[in-house]
């Protein structure tokens, strides 16, 4: 089992014409993933590895009966194409597109939110249920198959974990990104009950950085909602307050936001927090 | 993106927002005819810098007089706050304040949307107040389909005013507040304080603006209106070549591609008892062109005595980082100590490549780091 995408997930990719969306296209494709189409306004009509193309999202929906989506078109046009597949009946919207305008996902938010469909991202590496199905960019060779889900606002930082657990033999069931920018759509407390509801699901690894207080929150959604054992890495304890750290969303504004809260919120509800990438697999299996 | 406050007022009026008249001046003598022109005995001398507790360091007086206001100004010009030199204040006419309240919209993480704050604690560090009377602050989220209709904005305001005739004044404000952040993507609008007057009006004395970096391209004007520090124009000129630099004061440089490996190496290099020089991320991929690009910005830094490159190898696979980075120190001549860490596919394939170069070869983040700690001691 896992959570938000499987076999059955029938994927558009919008923006499947530009250099990043055609590339990524391929390799979800390659991987198994159900690509049913793609958009790009004004190629309707063409294929692009094989996989046809629609001028509009309502049009790709009706031809393939499509359910997620993943968009690349550059940040100026996301909002419109988050906008777009909430509007065609898409039900999980993946946003890969860095640097959308916090004021354009705050209004496709609330657009997607009211025609009751999910978005992760933007600024995100979407999401992988392995030997199932890959939506976005993550490398799908270093994820294997198994019980772990994984919950991440960073990317590369993801695969470091991830590389660990699977050397240690731990698979995944689905591992989301849910991207770095302050305002992003799912987030911990809807993933956390996702995986603590999924059979298929047995431990949770949760990686934080600094930035917020969603982490604060998460701990408190775990100590009273969650019983699988999870396991935490939170990135940033050295970095200088006021700078942004890469992502949008990594800076400890006004002293607040910063790793040690994070970490020590944490462990006052009994979640081990790892000192480096490294050690949490031995954590999950000392809780199981 | 911060603006100084003398700009967010000229932002604020044209909106209509009503704020204290006021002159921007760069000079003593600049100073002394702004207050001519304001024609008032009372004026406020401020400081015009890019960081908050300017009243703590000195950097705001009330000046009765001419003779004190030139001793302010000669004062507060040239002053150092936190860093920052003061090249020009704001002068404006001393209002007779009767009460002062807080006012903002900020971006809200957690409820994904603009939130308008207000509160009776005017005047006052609203984080202090948020810390210790949380309960003195009254919170409504915006919903951006709407925005601030009236039924809300006189909600709040009857959070701070008891009197109808000064809610009727502050609705507006609140509204015309929302449309100049809605329309100028900014990240915080906030006004503190705004005050009552003894004669009944409302007015901002106080103004500050933030904006969103990733909205900038479509705010020509606001851009025009950034003025980066030393350390800022190092920031942006990296992210002009694709890079997210921050500066730290160790001596450990640090490459590393991806903002949250970035981090947790920093995190490391402290853990095992050293000091980062840097945060720096060079993006998903990893070309010999990039990896020459941020040699450069790392040896710029004359502390660093070891480099640690920390690269996670997914779709671009380890063998091929291998080969770029021979290729870039091809080109690179230094003397300086490199550590190398390749992880995830290709792996052995890519370290087999690194064998017998002058780089340390590291295995795992904990020995990569260990070693560039041993190198800088």
């Amino acid at each position: 089992m896992s959570i938000l995408i499987d076999k059955n997930s029938r994927l558009i990719v919008q923006g499947i014409t530009g250099r990043d969306g055609g590339f990524h296209a391929s390799k979800m494709k390659a991987y198994g993933t159900n690509v049913v189409g793609g958009t790009s306004p004004g190629k309707g009509g063409e294929l692009a590895d094989g996989i046809p193309v629609f001028n509009t999202m309502r049009e790709a929906v009706k031809e393939t009966a499509a359910d997620t989506s993943v968009i690349f078109v550059p940040a100026p046009f996301a909002k419109d194409a988050m906008m777009e597949a909430a509007d065609a009946g898409i039900r999980l919207i993946v946003c890969i597109t860095e640097g959308v305008p916090t004021l354009d996902v705050v209004e496709a938010y609330s657009y997607i939110r009211r025609k009751g469909a999910n978005l992760i991202g933007p600024n995100c590496p979407g999401l992988i249920s392995p030997g199932k199905s890959l939506v976005g960019i993550m490398p799908s060779m270093i994820f294997k198959e198994g019980s772990t889900g994984v919950i991440s606002r960073s990317g590369t930082l993801t695969y470091e974990v991830v590389y660990n657990l699977t050397e240690n033999g731990m698979g995944q069931s689905t591992a989301v990104g849910v991207g770095g920018d302050p305002v992003v759509g799912l987030y911990y407390r809807e993933l956390l009950e996702m995986f603590e509801n999924d059979p298929g699901t047995d431990s949770i690894v949760l990686i934080g950085e600094i930035g917020g207080d969603a982490e604060e929150r998460a701990a408190e959604y775990i100590r009273d909602h969650v019983t699988k054992p999870v396991a935490v890495f939170i990135a940033g304890q050295q970095a200088p307050p006021g700078k942004q750290m890469g992502h949008a969303g990594a800076i400890i504004s006004s002293g607040s936001g910063t790793a040690a809260e994070k970490i020590a919120a944490f462990e006052a509800v009994g979640v081990p927090v790892a000192k480096e990438p490294s050690q949490i697999p031995a954590l999950l299996k000392g809780k199981r | 993106m911060k603006i100084h406050e003398y700009q967010a007022k000229e932002m604020f009026a044209t909106y209509g927002i009503p704020v204290d008249k006021s002159i921007v001046c760069r000079s003593v003598e600049d100073a002394v005819k702004a207050y001519e022109q304001l024609d008032a005995q009372k004026v406020i001398v401020k400081a015009q810098v890019h960081a908050g507790g300017r009243g703590k360091a000195g950097g705001v007086k009330l000046a009765n007089g001419e003779a004190e206001l030139r001793k302010h100004a000669a004062a507060i010009l040239g002053m150092d706050i936190k860093g920052f030199t003061v090249d020009r204040i704001l002068v404006g006419q001393a209002v007779n304040i009767d009460k002062e309240y807080y006012v903002s919209y900020v971006i809200d993480r957690s409820s994904k949307a603009a939130i308008l704050m207000v509160s009776r604690e005017g005047g006052m560090d609203i984080e202090e107040v948020a810390r210790t009377t949380p309960e003195k602050i009254h919170k409504f989220v915006i919903d951006p389909s709407i925005g601030v209709p009236d039924f809300l904005a006189r909600e709040a305001a009857f959070k701070l005013f008891d009197d109808i005739t000064q809610v009727r004044k502050a609705v507006p404000v609140f509204q015309k507040l929302y449309q100049l952040l809605i329309e100028t993507d900014a990240s915080l609008a906030e006004i503190n304080p705004l005050v009552l007057t003894t004669e009944g009006e409302i007015m901002a004395i106080d103004a500050k603006m933030t904006f969103d970096d990733n909205a900038l391209y479509r705010h020509p004007k606001i851009a025009a209106l950034n003025e980066p520090s030393e350390e800022e124009k190092k920031e942006q000129s990296a992210k002009s070549k694709g890079f997210s630099y921050v500066h730290l004061g160790g001596d450990i440089g640090c490459m590393v591609n991806g903002a949250g490996l970035a981090m947790a190496t920093m995190d490391m290099i402290k853990l095992y008892g050293g000091n980062p020089a840097n945060f720096l991320d060079i993006g998903g991929s990893s070309n010999p062109t990039k990896v020459i690009e941020a040699m450069k910005l790392l040896l710029s830094d004359k502390n660093v005595k070891v480099v640690l490159i920390n690269i996670f190898g997914g779709i671009t696979r380890c063998d091929d980082v291998a080969k770029g980075l021979l290729e870039a120190f091809h080109q690179i001549k230094t003397g300086v100590p490199i550590v190398i860490r390749l992880t995830g596919t290709n792996e052995k394939e890519g370290r087999a490549l690194l064998q017998g170069t002058h780089f340390h070869v590291a295995e795992t983040m904990g020995e990569a780091t260990q070693m560039a700690v041993k190198i800088s001691k």
